[in-house]
């Protein structure tokens, strides 16, 4: 009867597995729909579920009231600048603390780490006056920058743990061969951590994309991305909340396309040096 | 081309000397090899001269140069792994091109030289897979290719045929020493095998934690070993050494004879004892001597097949003037 306690077992984990993905996805799910409410349904107590008068003025209203591609441009060369200038930086950085690492080169990478343990608004004033000295506020260079750096622990991590798993002679007989260190990282390094970094790239052009706190407060007109975008919508005229889930949906649809088409790449990148 | 001078050369890891000053000389077109016991910093040496590690303190020349502090890119030598460590995202053509790459040598000479070295290597065949796709020993051929193409000063090899399987290590032993006769380029070769030292090299270095203990041809290593460790090392199966009263007969602290040096009687001779194991190897017989009174265990070698059962009282006479005299301190007497 072994056989059937499996079975059993395997059901019981299966539907637990979906209900706990349901939960997860359901706030998702209900924008999506409210999105296609109007704003009366949106509020209607007891909630309407599927069967209401569905409707797009949601998302025509959200363009006309403000300029969407715009946005959306914004967060694509905010999120790709970023993250690529961040790859820039880490790979010499992840090169060295994982092929030459010093005595202190594991105290660097948890100090890395713990500025991301630092409430974000501790710096907010310094980086204002600092912005606003430089005549930066309200621009994508200012938001490239801060971002990268807010995510640049993470990158490093990242790469750090790829590298890692490259055996240090390849890059040695690289040496031997007469490569200098330029092409090292070149012709050697990188091709071989390309399934990391593109991993690493995936992943944090979403964490730029979806980081709302810097976003939100060092732009007004200019540079704001999506997620000043969605923040215009909870606005102080009142609650519209089926307009406020449009724009959401509007806001989200692009990088939850690239997380659909990258998902084998993503999973490695969030279970980065669990399993080799 | 292929001259090496190591002067006073240490190297530390922290607070750890691993190698004190050490001296030694490498000739033009010599076939050196490095032998010791794993950790007596054989393969840490071999790093020194191919420049990837530095060097704490001393000079290491290469053809009267001073490269003590130029990078491994610009020694002009070639490095074989024991993990061959090939590119592995490009195939065997572009691995063998890429020291000319690095070079910056026109397309037809790459050309040239891959064809030619492959013809050598018999990998004609395989220029257009990836090294995942190779035996081992052929990822190793590829290593090697990669070192030929760059015509280097001289090649270094560390423990190229560890990871290969006992029929192919021989197999490639003979072609790297062919590899040599043909090049006649300076080789330095890094391996813990005892064997590959005593078949391959012109010169065998013997190291222990660090220090040189002798520099000589195979023979004169096994005929004159300088101290006990040497004597005990070079040798298979290794040489018997005794301590005690009958050393003192000898007028020395230890006496060592070769297993080779000993011959058997089953009624008479200097030494009795009582058969353990015996090996039949068929061409030659190993057997493994109990309770001599002399020491633990001895061994004996005899040409052909003897029949030597266990328990069997045994006589064993060694060949005078095979006889090696060790003093206190372990050194050769005579």
């Amino acid at each position: 009867m072994a056989r059937a306690i499996t079975t059993q077992k395997k059901v019981m984990w299966t539907a637990l597995a979906w209900a706990f993905g349901l939960m997860m996805f359901f706030p998702i799910l209900w924008t999506f729909l409210t999105s296609f409410k109007t704003e009366a349904a949106a509020i209607s107590d007891p909630p309407v579920w599927l069967f209401f008068d569905w409707t797009f003025e949601n998302y025509a209203a959200v363009q006309e009231r403000s300029n969407y591609p715009k946005a959306l441009m914004n967060s694509i060369i905010i999120a790709v600048g970023s993250t690529l200038l961040g790859i820039l930086i880490a790979v010499p950085a992840a090169w060295a603390m994982a092929f030459v690492p010093g005595r202190k080169t594991k105290d660097i990478l948890l100090w890395m780490l713990s500025t991301k343990m630092l409430p974000a608004v501790g710096v907010l004033y310094p980086l204002v006056l600092l912005a606003k000295w430089l005549g930066v506020m309200d621009s994508r260079i200012l938001l490239i920058v801060v971002l990268m750096l807010i995510n640049l622990p993470i990158i490093v991590w990242m790469l750090y743990t790829y590298f890692r798993e490259i055996p240090g002679e390849i890059l040695e007989a690289a040496r031997m061969d007469g490569a200098g260190l330029r092409s090292e990282i070149i012709y050697v390094l990188t091709p071989m951590a390309l399934p990391g970094i593109a991993s690493t790239i995936l992943l944090n052009i979403i964490l730029a994309w979806n980081e709302a706190f810097w976003t939100i407060l060092l732009t007004t007109v200019n540079a704001a991305p999506l997620t000043a975008f969605i923040a215009s919508f909870s606005a102080p005229e009142g609650l519209f909340y089926a307009k406020l889930s449009a724009a959401s949906m509007m806001a989200i649809a692009p990088i939850l396309i690239m997380g659909w088409f990258s998902q084998k790449q993503l999973v490695r990148g969030l279970t980065f040096g669990a399993v080799k | 081309m292929g001259k090496i001078s190591l002067n006073q050369v240490t190297k530390s890891f922290g607070d750890v000397q691993v190698i004190p000053p050490l001296d030694l000389d490498i000739n033009e077109g010599e076939f050196v090899v490095f032998v010791g016991p794993s950790g007596c910093g054989k393969s840490t040496l071999l790093r020194l001269i191919a420049g990837l590690e530095d060097t704490t303190s001393g000079h290491i020349s290469i053809d009267d140069q001073d490269a003590t502090t130029l990078p491994p890119a610009k020694r002009g030598l070639a490095m074989v792994f024991q993990s061959y460590a090939l590119y592995p995202h490009m195939s065997v053509r572009k691995n063998i091109a890429f020291p000319m790459r690095m070079a910056g040598v026109d397309e037809a000479t790459q050309k040239a030289k891959i064809d030619a070295a492959a013809a050598a290597l018999n990998l004609t065949d395989y220029l257009d897979r990836k090294p995942g796709q190779l035996s081992g020993g052929q990822r190793q051929r590829v290593a090697i290719g990669r070192a030929i193409v760059r015509e280097p000063a001289a090649f270094l090899f560390d423990e190229p045929l560890s990871n290969l399987d006992a029929a192919l290590r021989v197999g490639m032993r003979l072609e790297i020493m062919e590899l040599h006769k043909k090049l006649e380029t300076t080789m330095i070769y890094v391996t813990h095998d005892q064997v590959e030292a005593m078949t391959m090299a012109d010169k065998i270095v013997v190291l222990q934690a660090g220090v040189i203990e002798q520099v000589g041809s195979p023979l004169e290593l096994y005929h004159s070993p300088r101290n006990k460790f040497v004597a005990g090392f070079i040798g298979s199966p290794k040489m018997n050494l005794i301590e005690g009263p009958e050393a003192a007969k000898h007028d020395a602290t230890t006496i060592g004879i070769r297993p080779e040096h000993l011959t058997v009687s089953k009624t008479e001779g200097a030494w009795k004892g009582r058969v353990g194991v015996a090996e039949h190897l068929g061409s030659d017989t190993f057997i493994h001597v109990h309770d001599t009174g002399l020491m633990d265990m001895m061994t004996v070698r005899i040409t052909g097949d003897i029949e030597a059962r266990h328990g069997d009282t045994i006589y064993l006479t060694p060949i005078a003037d095979q006889m090696h005299r060790f003093d206190a301190q372990g050194l050769r007497i005579g």
